[in-house]
C-alpha cells in the first residue's frame, strides 16, 4: 500500500546538496586550518574555507527566504507527539524490522526527532558558526575593539571550533540516519529525485517490512 | 661609489620602463618638491629629474637633460675645482676648516647629533642613552677604550693612543666631514689615533687588519685634498664603513647590516638592489641638517602618523615601510590573490612588515656574531701569540684577545611583541638576571594588548661578560690600548677591569665573575622580495616561528586551542562514530538473520 509523493522540491534539493558539499568542504579545510589535517597548504585551506563561507552565507540567504515564503519553516516546529515511539523505533524496533512509527506527509516531512535535530542545527549550530565565522572573516575591520558581548578574538575562535564540532556530529549522525530508509539508499534517492515512496496509511502488521517487498 | 653616479639614471630608467603616463605625474610631484629638496642632502637622486621641465616630461620617452643648476653628475656641486679644496692639507682639521668656510652651519649641526655626542634622550623612558651611556654585549663600552672606539666617531681627536679628548671639548674643526662624504672609497679612519686618518705611515696592529682597512702590515698617509675634492652626499659605503663593521668586523653586530649591502642582489634587499631601486641609506633614514633619522635608540615600532612621508615636509622621522606601502600593502589582481591580499592585510595590525619580509638575516654570505664568551679569553698559542681557532668555514671561533664566538648566517630571527621602547642598562647599573640567569642590557617592552606593539623580528646577541661580584655592577673594562692595563695586551681581567671601572668612575673591589647577557637588535634591513617572504604555514603551524608569541589566537597552533572544547569535541565525534558503527552492525546482523 505504498505510494510515491514529491517530497523535496527542486530548490530544496539544490539547497540541500550544495549545502552538503560546502559543509563537507568547510569541515575538511576548517580542521586543516585548526591544525589537525594535512593535505592542503594552510593558504589553500584558508582560501577554500573563505570562499565556501561566502557561498554558504549566500545560499543560506536564499534558503531562509525560501523557508519563509513557502511556509516550509513550519516543518521544524517541534512536537512531542510520537517522540517516544520514534525514539523506541531507532533504539529497538528498527533492528527487528518494524515499520517506522511516523508517516511522512507533505505537511509533515520530518519525524519528531528530525524536527528537533534540524531545529538545533538551524537555531543553534548554524547561527553560532555563521556569526563567529563572520567575525573571523572580518577580523581586519577591527571589530575586536568594540568587544561584542565582551568577546575576545580567542573566544570567538573557540566558539567557532565548538560549533564546528557540533556540525561534525550532526554530519555523522545525518549521514548514518540517511541509510535507515526502507532500503539503505531510499532516503538518499529521495533527496536526489525528490520522490519518496511512503506508506499511505499506518500499517497494522508490524512485521511486514519494505525491505522484503 | 659608482652606484651613486648611476642613481639618477637608474631611477629614471625605472620610471621610463614603467607605465609612461606615470612619468608626468612623478616629474610634476618631484618638481613641486624640488625647492625644498635642494637643501636636502639625499635629494641627489632627484636633482637631475628637476632639470626636466614638466611640459616636456609629459611627452613619452623623455631623456633628462643637463641644464643650468647642478654641475657634474654626482652632487649638487662638483667640488673638485674649488680652490678651498686644492690643498695641500697637512692635518684633517684643515679640510674641515675648508668645508666650514662655505658650509657655515654644518659643524654645529653635526656636533648636535648622536653621531658626535654618542648620547640621546629617550623621552619614553626618561633615560639618557647612546653609546657612551649604556652597555652592549660586544665590546661592552667605549669608556677607557675611546682612542680605539673613535675609529667610528665623526670627529678628530688626539693622535696619542693614551689621550682621549672628550667630545664636548672639541671644536668645529674637529668634525670629520670626510668619513661620510668621501667618494673615493680611500678615506680611512685609523684606530688608536683618535679616529684620525693616517698622515704618516702607520703599522697595523697584528690581527687588526679589518679595522685598519688593509691587507698590508701598514697604512700609508692619505691624500686629503683628493678625498676632499671627491665629496658628495653619502652613499652606502660611507654609512657602511662604520655601520657594517660594528662590533669589530664585517657583519659582527647587527646581522642585518654588513658589506654585502654595498652591492646587494635583488634577493638580499629589494630596495638597495644595485641593479634595481638602488636606494641609498638616506632614502629611509631621512636626513636634514645632518641629523640622520631612524636610529636604534628611537624606534617607531608601530608607525602611524609619525613616519616621514616621501614628498612631505621633513618631520625629523625616518621613512617607515608604511610611508610608501601603506598599512594595507598587499594587493591582488585576481579572485584568489585578492582574497589572499585582504587576509594578509589583516596581519598588519599586529605584525611588523619586517617579520614576514625579512625571513632571515645575515643572508648576504657574511655571518654575524650571535654569541661571544669573554670568559674564555686569554689563551695563547705555543708561540706566545693569542690563540686563534677557526672552524671548517674559516670563521674565527676563538681569539685569545677576545674569547669564543658563535657565528651564524641565514639566521631565523627571534620574535617578540615590541612597542619601540627599550630600557637600557646604564653604565654603573647593577645586573638583574632573569629567571634563566640572563641579564638583558636592553630589555624591550611590548605586549599583545597595549595597542602599540607589533610582533617584531630580532637578533638576540648573547655574551658571557664580566661583572663586579661584590656590587653586581656590570664591568666596564679596558680592552684596547698599547698600555699594560689593556686586556688585549696582557690578558689580565683584573688589570683591565680596574682600569675600566676607574675610567667610568665606578667602584671595583677586585672581585669579578662572568654573567650571561643578552641584547635585542630589531631587524629592519635585508628586506627580501615578496616571493621570498614568509608563507602562512611558517607561523600557522604547531611549533612554527611564532610559537613563543603570547596573547594572540593563531589558527593552526595547538596552544591556542581551548583544550576542553577539543577534548569534548573529539570524544563526542569518536562516540558518534562508534555509535553509528555499532548501530549499523546490529541492523545488518539482525537483517541478515531475518533473511535466513
Amino acid at each position: 500500500m505504498s505510494t510515491r509523493i514529491y517530497l523535496f522540491k527542486r530548490f530544496e534539493r539544490f539547497w540541500h546538496w550544495s549545502q552538503a558539499a560546502l559543509v563537507i568542504t568547510m569541515l575538511i579545510t576548517g580542521f586543516e586550518i585548526h591544525g589537525y589535517l594535512g593535505g592542503f597548504t594552510f593558504k589553500t585551506a584558508l582560501l577554500v574555507h573563505s570562499y565556501s563561507a561566502w557561498l554558504l552565507v549566500t545560499l543560506w540567504m536564499f534558503a531562509i527566504f525560501w523557508h519563509f515564503t513557502t511556509g516550509e519553516w513550519k516543518q521544524y516546529i517541534p512536537t512531542f507527539q510520537k517522540v517516544v515511539l520514534v525514539a523506541r523505533y531507532y533504539a529497538w524496533g528498527m533492528f527487528l524490522g518494524e515499520d517506522h512509527p511516523f508517516h511522512k506527509t507533505l505537511q509533515h516531512k520530518h519525524n519528531p526527532l528530525q524536527r528537533f535535530a534540524y531545529l538545533w542545527l538551524k537555531l543553534m549550530i548554524n547561527p553560532l558558526i555563521w556569526v563567529s565565522g563572520m567575525l573571523l572573516l572580518i577580523f581586519s575591520y577591527d571589530w575586536i575593539q568594540f568587544q561584542p558581548f565582551g568577546l575576545t578574538l580567542t573566544e570567538v575562535a573557540w566558539v567557532h571550533t565548538a560549533a564546528a564540532y557540533m556540525m561534525l556530529l550532526f554530519f555523522i549522525a545525518h549521514i548514518y540516519l540517511a541509510t535507515t530508509g526502507h532500503t539503505p539508499l531510499a532516503y538518499i534517492k529521495a533527496m536526489i529525485t525528490g520522490w519518496e515512496t511512503i506508506d499511505e496509511e499506518p500499517s497494522v502488521n508490524a512485521s511486514s517490512t519494505s525491505i522484503n517487498v | 661609489m659608482e652606484s651613486s653616479s648611476q642613481q639618477p639614471n637608474h631611477i629614471l630608467n625605472k620610471v621610463n620602463r614603467s607605465i609612461s603616463s606615470r612619468l608626468a605625474i612623478l616629474a610634476i610631484i618631484l618638481f613641486a618638491n624640488s625647492a625644498s629638496a635642494l637643501d636636502n642632502e639625499q635629494s641627489q637622486v632627484f636633482l637631475n629629474t628637476q632639470s626636466v621641465p614638466p611640459k616636456q616630461a609629459a611627452l613619452e620617452h623623455i631623456v633628462p637633460q643637463e641644464v643650468d643648476g647642478p654641475v657634474g653628475k654626482k652632487s649638487p656641486q662638483d667640488h673638485s675645482h674649488f680652490k678651498q679644496l686644492q690643498g695641500p692639507f697637512t692635518s684633517p682639521e684643515q679640510v674641515t676648516k675648508a668645508c666650514l668656510s662655505c658650509h657655515t652651519q654644518a659643524g654645529k649641526q653635526v656636533m648636535s647629533t648622536i653621531h658626535w655626542t654618542w648620547k640621546a634622550w629617550n623621552p619614553k623612558t626618561q633615560q639618557m642613552i647612546g653609546k657612551s651611556q649604556v652597555y652592549n654585549t660586544f665590546c661592552v663600552s667605549p669608556i677607557s677604550n675611546e682612542q680605539f672606539c673613535t675609529v667610528c666617531h665623526v670627529g678628530y681627536g688626539s693622535t696619542d693612543p693614551n689621550k682621549f679628548i672628550p667630545f664636548e671639548q672639541r671644536t668645529e674643526n674637529q668634525v670629520d666631514c670626510l668619513v661620510c662624504h668621501d667618494q673615493t672609497g680611500k678615506y680611512r679612519k685609523i684606530p688608536f689615533i683618535g679616529g684620525n686618518p693616517a698622515m704618516k705611515k702607520i703599522a697595523v696592529r697584528p690581527g687588526c687588519n679589518e679595522v685598519y682597512g688593509t691587507d698590508k702590515p701598514y697604512v700609508l698617509p692619505q691624500d686629503l685634498a683628493k678625498i676632499a675634492q671627491s665629496i658628495s652626499a653619502p652613499i652606502r659605503s660611507n654609512c657602511g664603513g662604520c655601520h657594517f663593521y660594528g662590533g669589530g668586523g664585517d657583519g659582527v653586530k647587527h646581522g642585518d647590516l654588513d658589506s654585502s649591502l654595498l652591492n646587494p642582489t635583488h634577493d638580499l634587499d629589494v630596495h638597495m638592489d644595485a641593479k634595481g631601486l638602488n636606494f641609498p641609506c638616506q632614502q629611509c633614514h631621512q636626513t636634514k641638517d645632518h641629523k640622520v633619522t631612524g636610529e636604534h635608540y628611537a624606534i617607531d615600532a608601530n608607525p602611524k602618523q609619525a613616519a616621514f612621508m616621501p614628498g612631505g615636509e621633513h618631520n625629523g622621522n625616518a621613512t617607515a615601510c608604511q610611508s610608501c606601502h601603506s598599512q594595507t600593502p598587499h594587493h591582488g589582481d585576481g579572485l584568489a590573490s585578492k582574497q589572499i591580499a585582504s587576509t594578509l592585510n589583516m596581519h598588519t595590525r599586529d605584525i611588523a612588515c619586517e617579520t614576514c619580509h625579512i625571513p632571515e638575516f645575515a643572508r648576504g654570505g657574511k655571518p654575524t656574531k650571535m654569541n661571544w664568551n669573554y670568559a674564555t679569553a686569554g689563551k695563547l698559542a705555543p708561540n706566545g701569540s693569542p690563540l686563534v681557532i677557526e672552524d671548517e668555514k674559516g670563521r674565527n671561533t676563538y681569539w685569545g684577545v677576545k674569547g669564543s664566538f658563535l657565528w651564524e648566517d641565514n639566521v631565523v630571527p627571534e620574535y617578540r611583541w615590541f612597542n619601540g621602547t627599550e630600557r637600557w642598562m646604564h653604565i654603573g647599573d647593577k645586573i638583574q638576571p632573569n629567571q634563566n640567569g640572563v641579564v638583558g642590557v636592553n630589555d624591550i617592552e611590548g605586549s599583545a594588548t597595549d595597542g602599540q606593539s607589533k610582533i617584531w623580528p630580532f637578533k638576540i646577541s648573547r655574551n658571557n661578560q664580566p661583572y663586579e661580584t661584590q656590587t653586581g655592577i656590570l664591568a666596564v673594562f679596558h680592552s684596547f690600548g698599547f698600555d699594560q692595563d689593556s686586556f688585549t695586551m696582557t690578558y689580565d681581567w683584573q688589570k683591565a677591569i680596574t682600569a675600566g671601572m676607574k675610567a667610568a668612575k665606578l667602584p671595583f673591589s677586585g672581585h669579578y665573575g662572568f654573567v650571561q647577557t643578552q641584547m635585542y637588535w630589531p631587524i629592519s634591513h635585508m628586506v627580501a622580495p615578496k616571493t621570498k617572504a614568509l608563507g602562512c604555514a611558517q607561523c600557522h603551524a604547531n611549533n612554527g616561528r611564532l610559537q613563543g608569541i603570547e596573547g594572540v589566537y593563531m589558527p593552526g597552533r595547538f596552544k591556542d586551542h581551548q583544550p576542553w572544547i577539543d577534548l569534548i569535541g573529539l570524544l563526542a565525534v569518536a562516540l558518534a562514530f562508534a555509535g553509528v558503527i555499532i548501530h549499523g552492525l546490529i541492523r545488518i546482523i539482525l537483517w541478515l538473520r531475518r533473511q535466513s
